[in-house]
């Protein structure tokens, strides 16, 4: 027993020490590129440190900006259980935030209580966030199209859509220099975390993480989907619905990001406009890699991207660098962090972090063989 | 390259000696080959035998030169030679004939061997190549077509090409890796008696890797056997019994028994397919209307060359392919391959390759193991899954079925091919089986797997189970079936109970006549 423990505990170590390992390289990289545009590294890590995580204000900024990366994550994570490499987070994002803002706008009018009124938005931005990266999934299951380009070009269809709506059909008269719709009552608005200047968009974004990963590692639906991520083959013969677990967990991953959009209209902006395209599904893609798809781990690791973008903003006040900055090391960390998932398997950590072979029980198994 | 080809030495022009000498290569820490010495006189048919991972294929790639060995040597006609890679074995004329064709399908087989060549001029005169070539095969005792596309010869014609190629790049040892696993009985004997004849003519010396006692009786001299990398006996074939080779080959291990058949009536028809049509990848016809019953308590097995719509068949069964008409009944019920419909017939399958069709790898073999069942109590309690059950069960069915594992949760794929094919034996045989859907379940696997295996299968038929078993080995059919169909061309085209059964007829409608 207790050797099956340490291997079960050895795999999930070696991913950490390698993740762990892909972040402080790419700080590393990041500290030349620093010292390149003629800052002192220590001064950037340790400002970046206090911007992210050195006070209740910074934790409060970093948090708000990991909500949206909680949800948006989980669009590449869950579909990523089916073996499908899903980035079109950004398009569910974007049109679940567009779906909310024209529920929300329709029932505000009619005078309804404001828990419905939420309500109807945050199932009109699932359901339009789901919508979209089910369609990738069909298009996958029916006819074979590759489910990485078919979410990326639904992505920028998405986005030309919400153009289209705001300085279009949708616009408010009032927004000259910026088109968008009208703006939501401030009483159909999402309120904060009592105690907190943070929205309850947190909140979703935990629960969503927390129920998807029950869903997906606790239950047998989660246990027949990824079957069919690991070897569809496989599923087949064990008659499982292919096609309906595709369109379903498909659906999920974009519920999650058009739930995202929906907290960004409801809770942020207020309206609808081209600023809810603002990356924060380009980001959840990084957040859904670094976490290794696993819905549980893209809690802390949204956290920490969310703090490192939440720093960017001090980097910039301080040491008078660019506040994209910090893009520029999200980019090195993704890189390193899919390189050094191909080298993974070539690399050998110290025994009592692999889990030495469990030595007993394998013998007492090949001897019953004999 | 200049002053290598300077030093490339002619090739030899009658059939060559070949020693090896001490051989030895490690991989990791697991001896392939440990020290294998043996002796292939010029113009001899030699034939190299050994169960699956005895080093047979490690030792001809070392002699290749695709692997470098460790420790010993290559003695071509008594002289040491270096073979660090194949063009240097083709320089010395040693060439090699894989299991899987490698000519090109959409080129004919004039441009196949004229670009087979290591050294083909940037402007080809088709003309004169081809005048050459005909003038070439017409010194070999056999000929293939030279101006069809490769694709649209059948199997034994490919083969033969094979050979006629490396016969063209002027090899004189011709090594043949399982050589006749695509053939059919006719086919195999043609091609090996064309090769034993240009060997005895002193034309060359063939080296057949096989694992068919029947072919080295039949055509090979002399015989080695290899055991774990070991060279453990052989000598002159005529000098020993099959019994004294089946020794060598599995050492002292004792074999379970061949598995008893009971003596029982077939009860009422379990499986029924009627007028199946299903195609293949490219959306060509592979089954063209297969008609069959099986019976509750009897093998049904389907004979067939590779490639004629078996492994359809097989997949449409297994709900892993749309049939495009026709219809399945388990019991009267109408079948569909949906999980409801497999678990109210207890339908188990045992597909080819399992662990590309029927494991995850990346599962843990106790996750694997609950592939039918897991969202069944007492697996699941509602949606939710309990993977202590999964845990327990999976260790009362590697115990019984003789995995070996460093633990349930090892991942399936970490374990050997034996050991993934028992882990899917018990997990389809654990539990009750009324009908069983087996493709080639012993492929790849050592002596003992294969009675074991065996046995579980005639055990399932006794107990009353309907079972259909497709296999390209003829002798497992033989030795296991209750009534034999062959298939060719996506049609069962012959029919035959076990008791009439006879492999020229069998032969003779897997080849399509």
């Amino acid at each position: 027993m207790n050797s099956d423990l340490v291997l079960r505990f050895g795999a999930g170590a070696k991913v950490f020490v390698v993740s762990l390992f892909a972040i402080v390289l790419s700080l590393i990289v990041f500290g030349i590129f620093v010292v390149l545009s003629g800052v002192n590294p220590l001064d950037v890590y340790r400002l970046m440190y206090v911007g992210a995580f050195g006070s209740w204000f910074s934790w409060q900024n970093t948090l708000l900006r990991s909500a949206p990366l909680l949800l948006t994550a989980l669009c590449t994570a869950l579909p990523a259980q089916m073996g499908m490499v899903i980035i079109g987070g950004e398009g569910a994002f974007v049109l679940g935030g567009l779906a909310a803002a024209a529920a929300g706008l329709l029932l505000s009018d009619m005078s309804v209580p404001a828990l419905i009124v939420q309500g109807a938005m945050a199932i009109a931005g699932m359901c339009a966030g789901g919508a979209v990266i089910a369609s990738a999934g069909a298009l996958r299951h029916l006819r074979g199209v590759n489910e990485t380009i078919s979410s990326l070009l639904l992505s920028y269809i998405c986005i030309a859509v919400l153009n289209q709506m705001v300085e279009g059909p949708m616009r408010d008269p009032t927004s000259l220099n910026k088109p968008s719709t009208r703006a939501l009552p401030d009483w159909a608005m999402l309120g904060n975390i009592p105690g907190m200047d943070i929205h309850v968009g947190l909140i979703f974004g935990l629960l969503f993480c927390l129920a998807t990963y029950m869903l997906m590692f606790h239950t047998t639906f989660g246990f027949a989907a990824r079957m069919v991520g690991g070897n569809v083959r496989a599923a087949r013969m064990a008659g499982l619905p292919v096609g309906r677990l595709i369109l379903i967990v498909t659906f999920l991953g974009g519920a999650a990001a058009g739930l995202g959009g929906m907290v960004e209209v409801a809770a942020v902006q207020g309206r609808a406009n081209a600023t809810i395209a603002s990356g924060y599904g380009l980001t959840g893609i990084l957040v859904a890699f670094l976490a290794r798809q696993n819905p549980l781990i893209v809690i802390p690791v949204a956290i920490l991207l969310g703090g490192i973008d939440a720093s960017g903003g001090l980097l910039q006040r301080r040491l008078d660098m660019p506040d994209a900055s910090v893009v520029v090391l999200q980019g090195i960390i993704f890189v390193i962090l899919l390189a050094s998932e191909s080298v993974q398997e070539g690399i050998n950590l110290p025994g009592w972090f692999r889990g030495i072979k469990p030595r007993s029980s394998a013998v007492a198994v090949a001897e019953g063989a004999e | 390259m200049t002053s290598s080809l300077m030093h490339e030495p002619v090739p030899p022009q009658k059939a060559v000696k070949l020693e090896v000498v001490d051989m030895g290569k490690r991989f990791g820490g697991i001896a392939a080959l440990a020290g294998v010495s043996m002796r292939v006189e010029a113009g001899s048919v030699h034939a190299l035998l050994g169960e699956n991972g005895a080093g047979k294929s490690t030792l001809v790639k070392c002699i290749m030169g695709f692997y470098t060995p460790d420790t010993g040597a290559v003695m071509v006609n008594d002289k040491e030679v270096e073979t660090d890679n194949p063009r240097q074995a083709h320089m010395l004329g040693i060439g090699m004939v894989y299991q899987h064709f490698t000519l090109v399908p959409s080129m004919t087989v004039l441009e196949n061997l004229v670009m087979g060549r290591s050294h083909v001029p940037a402007l080809i005169d088709w003309k004169k190549e081809r005048a050459d070539l005909s003038n070439f095969v017409n010194s070999m005792p056999f000929s293939v077509p030279l101006d069809l596309p490769v694709a649209s010869l059948a199997a034994g014609e490919k083969q033969k090409a094979e050979i006629l190629k490396q016969l063209y790049l002027n090899v004189r040892l011709l090594i043949l890796d399982e050589p006749t696993s695509v053939l059919t009985p006719q086919e195999a004997d043609e091609i090996l008696g064309l090769v034993r004849g240009m060997a005895h003519a002193g034309d060359i010396t063939v080296l057949i890797i096989t694992h068919k006692f029947r072919e080295v009786l039949a055509y090979a001299d002399e015989v080695s056997v290899l055991r774990r990398g070991q060279y453990v006996g052989g000598g002159k074939v005529a000098d020993l019994t099959v019994d004294a080779m089946a020794r060598m080959m599995i050492g002292e291990r004792e074999i379970a028994p061949a598995a008893a058949r009971t003596e029982q009536a077939p009860g009422a028809i379990c499986l029924q397919v009627r007028g199946l049509t299903a195609d293949d990848e490219n959306g060509d016809a592979a089954v063209n209307g297969v008609d069959l019953d099986v019976a509750a308590g009897e093998i049904v097995g389907i004979a067939g060359v590779s490639g004629n719509g078996q492994s359809e068949l097989v997949e449409v069964l297994a709900g892993q392919r749309p049939p495009t008409g026709g219809a399945i009944m388990v019991r009267g019920d109408a079948y569909h391959a949906t999980r409801t419909e497999m678990l109210r017939h207890k339908l188990a399958l045992l597909p080819e390759e399992p662990l590309h069709n029927a494991c995850v790898g990346r599962m843990s073999v106790a996750e694997n193991m609950a592939f039918r069942n897991f969202d069944q109590p007492p697996f699941s309690k509602g949606v939710w899954l309990s993977k202590s059950r999964m845990r327990a069960e999976a260790r009362g069915l590697i115990e019984r079925y003789r995995v070996k594992t460093s633990s349930p949760d090892a991942a399936i794929a970490t374990l050997s091919g034996g050991n993934v094919q028992r882990a899917v034996l018990a997990r389809e045989l654990g539990g009750d089986v009324d009908v069983l859907i087996a493709a080639n379940p012993v492929f790849g696997l050592d002596f003992a797997a294969v009675a074991d295996i065996h046995g579980q299968i005639v055990e399932a038929r006794n107990r009353g189970a309907a079972v259909l078993l497709v296999s390209e080995d003829l002798d497992e059919l033989l030795e296991l079936s209750d009534r034999i169909l062959v298939m060719f061309d996506g049609k069962i085209v012959y029919e035959t109970p076990i008791a009439q059964a006879d492999r020229t007829n069998i032969g003779r409608s897997m080849a399509g006549h």
